[in-house]
């Protein structure tokens, strides 16, 4: 089921050149006939055959330059304007956070401006009302929501805005960047309230150049670049993919070898493992090995495992970081670290070498689970990525559910009878 | 047109709430309040009474309906909201263009609440007119009174069709507005609110016939004015189906340029 069906869009902006800066009536009639006139000089495309499924209860993130056209295609799917050609298809009701509060008028109250906003985003007088005291609670207003907005700070009509857009209770959320502008409690409360959103199986597309944002909210991520579709597919990989290539362009004079590999640009566009990077230093070999120190595939909960990588810089380098993340079969993050976040400072690195961590106990439920295992530079830019491309299975005789198991005991007081039929099983 | 025409009815409770905001809003902090819209109306009153009753009182003074103050009164009431509604009209899209680029919301509400709220005002000025009567020692209440919603219908119907025809177009052309503020200077000298329809010279009645406005500020002459029996309500229905057809194109127009809207506001 697709909340967001958008099949093969174009749009065409018109552009109006230099006639704009004079485009008076009176230069359209002397210059022979207003309808002509209206005909554009020039055209932009901004959006380029433009096709894609939104799943529903899935998050969205989009990515790109300025004018690769994301907010464009925010704005299709929210209806506000319509594609050239090609259809889009939304199904249920959406609200569309493109700009916080706009429509509050500065000199009546936030009351006042609630309700209108509400209806303008589609809600009756007798829904807003019902939501009202949810709205006020959010935004944190307090008194204020009787004082004219014009009298608030901008985080104030941030935050009010921002309640009456989610509070419409949409089935599809379209976000446009609005979460750069708030302050940092401001943030966490909005990434909370998309939590809750997903949770309830609603759809978001969110449009972001906070790239962090993307891998920590989102389930797929669409790479947009000139009002095309670039990558799409794993939100780790298509952006460390377009990370790779903003690198590139900065450095246009680095060797080809700093330019990402045709094969991983294919692979970019498919699947969601693979590898992919600069290609300046290379991973060469990924073992998982035992506490008797050999390779192995399947461990038991609680014995320890070594990671263990070879690898070699292509060319001396002294801008590094070895990173790893352990992720369940459904992808979700169990521990990811590197040596950036555990505060390893790189030296020279030249020539081959080898890096292991080591896991004292693997704490982890009986399953399947998946490694990456990266080394990149310091900005996030990978020399070579292994995403998901290594395999491991925890077992375990008990069957007890989740992802992490901490180490645990039961203790039972007063009038409780309760003994323990598999004691020995207990690791 | 008809999907579109349903969406606006469902917004009418966002309507009547940007209405009393509009209202709100121009007379909050204001210590006359909504007085303030009368403040250029009357000051016309008092100039062009003046200056046709004392400093032109020459050969024609005898022709004049009397009190001539109240006369003008019913003309200048209803050119007002009119004359705003238009010149408004003009910017009011323009003015919310945040809401049209960045909100999935129906552009038309924008000059249907300009009308609307001239409507509103032009409803007080009633009241205000029917003050200034009653101090003239006049009756206010007459069995003419049930056309007057009618006029105020047609009118209605009449202002909201050029509105959407104006407030569409002055996106791709600016100066529409500056035309626009001659053209109604134009139009309400060439309008019988300054004078009565009698007193215009028998070979410029056609002209004069051909303006709607004329038919309206008559209608209001006749039935907020005169004494005895509404007599214009045939050229009134006329004016009503024509204000129809101005709605229709006025919409139609908004209704193709919608689209471009978004991208030229």
């Amino acid at each position: 089921m697709h909340a967001v069906e958008v099949r093969d869009v174009h749009k065409i902006y018109r552009r109006y050149g230099r006639r704009k800066s004079f485009g008076t009536l009176k230069s359209a009639l002397l210059s022979g006939g207003v309808l002509k006139n209206l005909r554009p000089d020039g055209v932009f495309q901004a959006l380029d055959g433009v096709t894609l499924d939104v799943r529903q209860g899935s998050t969205l993130g989009i990515i790109g330059r300025n004018g690769s056209g994301k907010s464009s295609l925010l704005k299709l799917i929210a209806g506000i304007g319509k594609p050239s050609s090609g259809t889009i298809h939304v199904s249920g009701r959406v609200s569309a956070l493109i700009e916080l509060g706009a429509g509050f008028h500065p000199e009546i109250s936030g009351r006042e401006n609630v309700f209108i906003n509400g209806m303008m985003l589609g809600l009756s007088k007798a829904e807003v009302a019902r939501r009202f005291d949810e709205i006020v609670a959010f935004s944190e207003l307090g008194d204020f929501i009787d004082e004219p907005v014009k009298t608030y700070s901008s985080g104030m009509y941030m935050r009010l805005g921002f309640a009456v857009a989610i509070n419409v209770d949409p089935d599809v959320l379209l976000v446009d960047e609005v979460l750069a502008v708030g302050d940092e409690a401001f943030t966490h409360k909005c990434l909370e309230k998309f939590a809750e959103f997903r949770r309830r199986g609603k759809t978001i597309v969110l449009v972001t150049h906070t790239l962090d944002l993307i891998t920590r909210l989102c389930d797929e991520t669409l790479w947009l670049d000139d009002g095309r579709v670039r990558a799409h597919g794993d939100p780790k990989r298509v952006v460390d993919a377009y990370l790779t290539e903003v690198a590139g362009t900065e450095n246009r004079t680095e060797p080809p070898a700093a330019q990402p590999p045709a094969a991983s640009r294919a692979e970019a566009a498919q699947g969601s493992a693979g590898r992919w990077g600069s290609q300046e230093a290379i991973i060469e070999q990924v073992e998982l090995l035992r506490d008797d120190g050999q390779p192995a595939h399947v461990f038991e909960s609680g014995q320890p495992m070594r990671i263990r990588a070879r690898v070699r810089a292509v060319r001396p380098l002294s801008d590094f970081v070895f990173g790893i993340g352990i992720f369940t079969a459904d992808g979700v993050c169990c521990f990811g670290t590197n040596t950036q976040i555990e505060g390893r400072v790189p030296g020279e690195w030249s020539g081959e070498g080898t890096f292991a961590v080591d896991i004292d106990r693997l704490d982890l439920v009986a399953g399947a689970y998946k490694l990456d295992v990266a080394v990149h530079r310091q900005d996030g830019v990978p020399y070579d990525y292994h995403r998901l491309l290594y395999s491991f299975r925890v077992a375990s005789p008990l069957k007890d559910t989740g992802i992490y198991r901490p180490r645990h005991r039961w203790t039972f007081d007063g009038g409780i009878g309760i003994s323990d039929a598999n004691r020995d099983a207990q690791p | 047109m008809l999907a579109n025409l349903r969406q606006v009815f469902r917004y009418r409770a966002l309507i009547s709430s940007l209405v009393a905001r509009e209202l709100k809003a121009r007379y909050r902090g204001s210590v006359l309040g909504f007085l303030w819209t009368f403040v250029n109306p009357l000051l016309l009153l008092g100039i062009y009474t003046f200056v046709f009753t004392v400093v032109l009182s020459g050969a024609r003074a005898g022709t004049r309906p009397e009190p001539y103050a109240l006369f003008l009164f019913c003309g200048i009431l209803p050119w007002t909201w009119f004359q705003s509604s238009l010149l408004e009209s003009c910017s009011v899209l323009v003015a919310g263009g945040n809401l049209i680029r960045k909100v999935l919301f129906p552009a038309e509400i924008l000059p249907a609440v300009t009308v609307l709220t001239g409507l509103v005002n032009f409803c007080l000025g009633l009241l205000v007119f029917a003050g200034v009567a009653i101090s003239y020692g006049r009756p206010v209440i007459s069995g003419d009174l049930v056309w007057l919603p009618m006029i105020i219908l047609v009118q209605l119907a009449l202002t909201l069709g050029l509105s959407l025809l104006l407030s569409s177009l002055t996106v791709h052309f600016r100066d529409i507005r500056d035309l626009l503020g001659n053209l109604l200077t134009l139009w309400f000298w060439g309008t019988p609110i300054l004078y009565t329809v009698a007193e215009v010279p028998e070979r410029f009645r056609t002209v004069f016939a051909l303006n709607p406005f004329t038919h309206l500020a008559v209608a209001y002459q006749e039935v907020l004015f005169f004494d005895g029996p509404f007599t214009g309500w045939r050229p009134l229905l006329v004016l009503g189906a024509f204000a129809l057809l101005v709605l229709l194109l006025g919409y139609f127009v908004f209704d193709r340029l919608r689209d471009t809207l978004a991208e030229e506001v």
